[in-house]
């Protein structure tokens, strides 16, 4: 506060304040990347990809969803699972009031949300993490609404398509959340063997065990350009080995040269050519 | 103090060192003190027991560490026969990190995967403090392969504080190799046991512990962290360690009401360590009934029970 504010009468203050919240809040949005302030009606319309610096920034799992399938013939899967916190977890807080607080914060019951629907006409099942519901993590919720959604694509002889976004497990609820590392990867291995296609779509950021479980195990592994995809983060590491990581360390770029992802992919062009891949890995006609 | 007990097995310590000062003075002087030494025994047994019937998970992840308790290369030696170790991924290095091998048990042939740590400063370096990197788990990967082609049991043994998180593992894919592990343990038709013989660090534990049965030495602990790990998140500080490791529910014990875990094996008093000989064949008899119970599925019953066992894990509404 400057010293012309403390002079001021409170009375005028005080309407400051009133016209200030009078502004509908968070109109804009500056990006962090190029750091460029934008409208955010525009940025949404570009499906929060900056249009100055093509930075693709984070998206919910409802609207990511939302892009990628076809308006029609949606239908979601396990919307019903719910966490149960069975280990009575308490850290600074406890897990119920943590899940409580995430719920409000996303409408969402946990970090998953998986549905059946259609590109262009071609059936699948797709899912999405929904990082801002406690950072992605997956606990035994993510983990049995994917293998449902995974066990669906199984029955129906259609694609699975997984959008990732996780800072790994969700330690509170400790080794449940460890072997849902186990659960996923095991149901994947069905899907392998009944020439079912996974295709596995990185989106910033995913680490830990979702990184070293289902992000990894696609037929065809994908990322937006320079999301961040590792096992462990890059602090640990840095921590570790005591010296500086690379520039562009365990970025989508990183990653395709190191060989463990097929290709990068705009936002903006995910749907048309997975559609596409998806067509031809089951013998569909072009759309 | 003696570095080989922990903290909170000091007052054991100390009464050691006093029966063996007694032991030398006996030695000196011809007056019989060997009462003395036997009433001193008898409360240091007493101490030790009440030591460790009330311990917390903090100290039984102390225990799970000991610098001195038997590793895989240990129990290798003390409960299998005739063992051939077998080296290397066949793309890129050994990492020594983790063994593995063909072996014996009571004739029969098993292969033998586990991680190892290093006992001298030298060899600490040398198994990388039991961290593999990719190379460990896709040799891991190609030995139980072998395995399940010439039909034999998979056993492992882990105890590893985690996956090595290194610039040089990542480039290599650590990830990939973990996950790719995962699901195809999911699917070998052979039996696979797998047995905490010490720390199960998250990823780095279940890459090699994807089973039809988990066993679990009483003072190893299973988690997807460590209790240092989660406490310097979740209380933004590592001394939270032990209220982590409460939280976490990490010990055999707190694993098995839980469900995780079929066997619990019961150690020596004082842990593995004070008697690995006879840790050695209570593991070996844990072993020989739980491959006894395996027996007498057939392949394809096997897979699907391990893939039912796999969907039970989750702490949901029943």
């Amino acid at each position: 506060m400057s010293w012309l504010n403390k002079i001021v009468p409170s009375i005028i203050r005080s309407e400051q304040k009133d016209r200030k919240s009078s502004v509908p809040e968070g109109l804009w949005k500056k990006c962090p990347k190029c750091e460029s302030v934008l409208y955010r009606p525009e940025l949404d319309r570009n499906h929060s990809v900056c249009p100055k610096c093509e930075h693709h920034m984070r998206i919910s799992a409802r609207k990511r969803l939302g892009i990628f399938l076809d308006e029609d013939h949606r239908e979601e899967i396990a919307a019903d699972l719910e966490p149960v916190d069975k280990l009575k977890f308490r850290d600074s807080k406890k897990y119920r009031d943590r899940l409580a607080s995430a719920q409000k914060l996303t409408g969402e019951k946990d970090a998953l949300v998986a549905m059946k629907g259609q590109v262009d006409g071609l059936s699948l099942v797709a899912c999405a993490f929904e990082f801002n519901f406690m950072g992605g993590s997956m606990g035994s919720v993510v983990g049995e609404k994917f293998v449902q959604a995974a066990e669906l694509a199984l029955r129906d002889r259609v694609p699975f398509i997984c959008f990732s976004a996780s800072g790994g497990a969700r330690m509170q609820e400790a080794l449940f959340s460890l072997m849902q590392m186990a659960k996923t990867s095991a149901a994947l291995e069905r899907l392998k063997r009944a020439g079912v296609p996974f295709v596995s779509v990185i989106t910033d950021p995913v680490y830990g065990g979702v990184s070293a479980s289902l992000a990894m195990l696609g037929d065809i592994n994908v990322s937006e350009p320079s999301a961040r995809c590792g096992f462990a983060g890059p602090l640990v590491i840095e921590q570790t080995v005591r010296e500086k990581l690379p520039e562009g360390f365990q970025r989508a770029e990183f990653l395709l040269e190191h060989g463990a992802i097929d290709m990068i992919i705009h936002r903006h062009e995910l749907r048309e050519r997975l559609g596409s891949i998806l067509r031809k890995m089951t013998h569909q006609p072009a759309a | 103090m003696n570095l080989n007990y922990l903290d909170f097995e000091q007052p054991i310590a100390e009464l050691e060192a006093k029966i063996e000062e007694l032991r030398l003075v006996g030695n000196d002087n011809d007056i019989n003190i060997n009462e003395e030494i036997q009433r001193l025994q008898e409360k240091n047994l007493k101490l030790t027991e009440q030591i460790f019937t009330n311990l917390s998970a903090w100290q039984v992840s102390q225990i799970s560490r000991h610098p001195q308790r038997p590793y895989t290369l240990d129990y290798i030696k003390l409960a299998f026969d005739d063992f051939d170790e077998l080296h290397g991924d066949r793309h890129f290095a050994d990492d020594a990190a983790i063994v593995g091998g063909i072996a014996r048990l009571d004739g029969q042939s098993v292969m033998i995967i586990g991680h190892q740590k290093g006992r001298e400063v030298k060899e600490k370096v040398r198994r990388n403090f039991g961290m593999p990197r990719p190379e460990g788990y896709r040799k891991a990967l190609r030995l139980m392969q072998m395995a399940e082609r010439f039909k034999m049991p998979i056993l492992t043994f882990i105890d590893t504080p985690g996956a090595y998180p290194g610039i040089d593992a990542e480039e290599r894919g650590q990830s990939e190799a973990i996950a790719f592990n995962l699901a195809q343990m999911s699917q070998f038709k052979t039996p696979i046991i797998a047995t905490v013989i010490g720390e199960g660090g998250s990823g780095g534990a279940l890459a090699i512990g994807v089973c039809d049965e988990l066993m679990m030495l009483q003072y190893s602990t299973y988690s997807v962290i460590s209790p240092e790990g989660c406490a310097s998140i979740l209380w933004k500080s590592a001394d939270r360690a032990s209220d982590a490791a409460d939280a976490m529910g990490l010990t055999a014990e707190r694993l098995q009401e839980l469900g995780f875990v079929d066997t619990l094996v019961p150690e020596p008093m004082g842990g593995a360590h004070r008697n690995p000989e006879s840790m050695a064949e209570s593991l070996k008899a844990a072993l020989k009934n739980a491959l006894a119970r395996l027996d007498d599925l057939d392949s394809d019953a096997l897979v699907d029970r391990r893939y039912e066992r796999l969907m039970k894990y989750s702490s949901l509404e029943s």
